[in-house]
């Protein structure tokens, strides 16, 4: 098995981290290897997730190992360590499956830090024999592990969430938006026809253009500035942070549209923007490796309610807005 | 991790310091550094730091560490899904 990244490998990376083929980059679980493996190479376990797989094998340049691949429907480690799939029984079956037992003499395997969250050491060696070995997070720190005697150092075992690692989310974050998009723009355009003449096409052209910009500027702000500027938004609860960065978005949207939509209706696309945002900021909660699932249900309590409230005042404002 | 913090108070993490037999898998595989070794017996230092990931739990040998057993990655569409659905009375499935 090739240790360097091919153009089609790239490729592939393209369209899973844009939402393209996510849900199906996958490779057959098993037993693969780097360079010419004997009977005394250290046995190294990874999730079928493509990424994953090539995360770790471009960093096996030189390295004579075995790679057990196991079978997590497609998803990375962690999630599927979450989810059960990539789990102490998963591993027993694919150990038995490939024969380990057979083809190497020792009796270690070295695990992904993250999959502890679905298989545990001491249950893997009662069951099967092998001794499992915690190794570094990050795959890229694996070659300094195993050069160092199998010991990970403080910052091998720590998780970061560096501007790059959030970077890298974005393109999923809005692709996976395209439906809840749609259908808000659709009833945008909707809702803005309404106005003194029960409804008018011309207006819901014209009205839902600036509506639409201004979910778009809003999505941005949410999906993207969030993401991007986290460490420095202030307070610790995402929809917080969401806010302001609606709040720019919709002191721009403000500033291009109040004057040819009027200050009613200018005031609730400020509302809507802060709304959108402050949601979307909220979501990406699910995408960071720090937020506990309690926090974020302890801050949608007080997020969602905002959210909902100033989406249904933008939205009466907006309307309002077209009859004076 | 430093320098990134979430709410204080939320994250529901219990450790039984008379169970413990200070093996230290807990210490080994916490991705926030949260635990560490004292008089034999792991210890959490940094309570806020946690996120509920659930390793420490699972790769203890006598259980005695308790972490919010609820799966999912957390994201809000995920958790208004389930609200909504228990509202009306169905199972959710997972999200991502």
């Amino acid at each position: 098995m090739a240790t360097s990244l091919t153009w089609r490998d790239h490729l592939g990376t393209i369209g899973a981290r844009s939402g393209l083929c996510r849900n199906n980059y996958k490779l057959i679980p098993g037993l693969y290897c780097t360079g010419t493996p004997d009977p005394d190479s250290p046995v190294l376990a990874t999730a079928n997730y493509k990424l994953s797989f090539d995360a770790l094998r471009k960093e096996l340049t030189g390295i004579d190992a075995w790679i057990l691949v196991l079978d997590t429907r497609g998803i990375n480690v962690w999630c599927a360590a979450g989810k059960g799939t990539f789990s102490t029984a998963e591993l027993a079956y694919q150990i038995q499956q490939a024969r380990l037992a057979e083809r190497v003499s020792h009796r270690e395997i070295l695990l992904p830090q993250l999959g502890a969250v679905g298989v545990c050491a001491l249950e893997l060696k009662k069951t099967t024999g092998f001794k499992g070995i915690f190794g570094p997070v990050q795959a890229s720190d694996l070659p300094r592990f195993l050069n160092s005697g199998k010991i990970a150092d403080e910052a091998m075992r720590t998780i970061t969430f560096s501007l790059a690692e959030r970077a890298v989310l974005v393109p999923v974050e809005i692709c996976l938006l395209w439906k809840p998009i749609l259908i808000a723009l659709l009833s945008i355009f909707l809702f803005s026809g309404f106005g003194p003449e029960i409804f008018s096409l011309a207006a819901a052209w014209q009205r839902g253009v600036t509506a639409a910009a201004t979910t778009l500027l809003a999505v941005l702000a949410g999906a993207v500035a969030t993401p991007l500027l986290l460490p420095w938004l202030f307070g610790r609860q995402f929809w917080l942070k969401g806010l302001q960065t609606g709040l720019i978005a919709g002191l721009i949207t403000l500033i291009l549209f109040s004057k040819q939509a009027g200050l009613l209706a200018g005031f609730g696309l400020f509302l809507w923007s802060i709304s959108i945002s402050s949601y979307l900021a909220m979501n990406f909660t699910g995408s960071t490796p720090f937020t506990s699932l309690s926090g974020v249900a302890r801050e949608m309590r007080r997020g969602l309610p905002f959210q909902a409230g100033t989406a249904v005042l933008a939205l009466v404002c907006w309307v309002a807005g077209a009859f004076f | 991790m430093k320098d990134f913090r979430y709410i204080d108070g939320a994250a529901i993490l219990k450790l039984d310091r008379e169970a413990c037999i200070g093996c230290g898998q807990c210490v080994t595989v916490c991705p926030h550094r949260i635990f560490s070794l004292t008089e034999k017996k792991a210890e959490i230092l940094d309570p806020n730091g946690c996120m509920e990931c659930g390793a420490c739990s699972r790769n203890c040998p006598v259980r005695a560490i308790y972490v919010n057993p609820d799966d999912g990655c957390g994201c809000a569409a995920l958790l208004i899904a389930r609200w909504f659905n228990t509202l009306i009375g169905k199972e959710t499935a997972s999200c991502c």
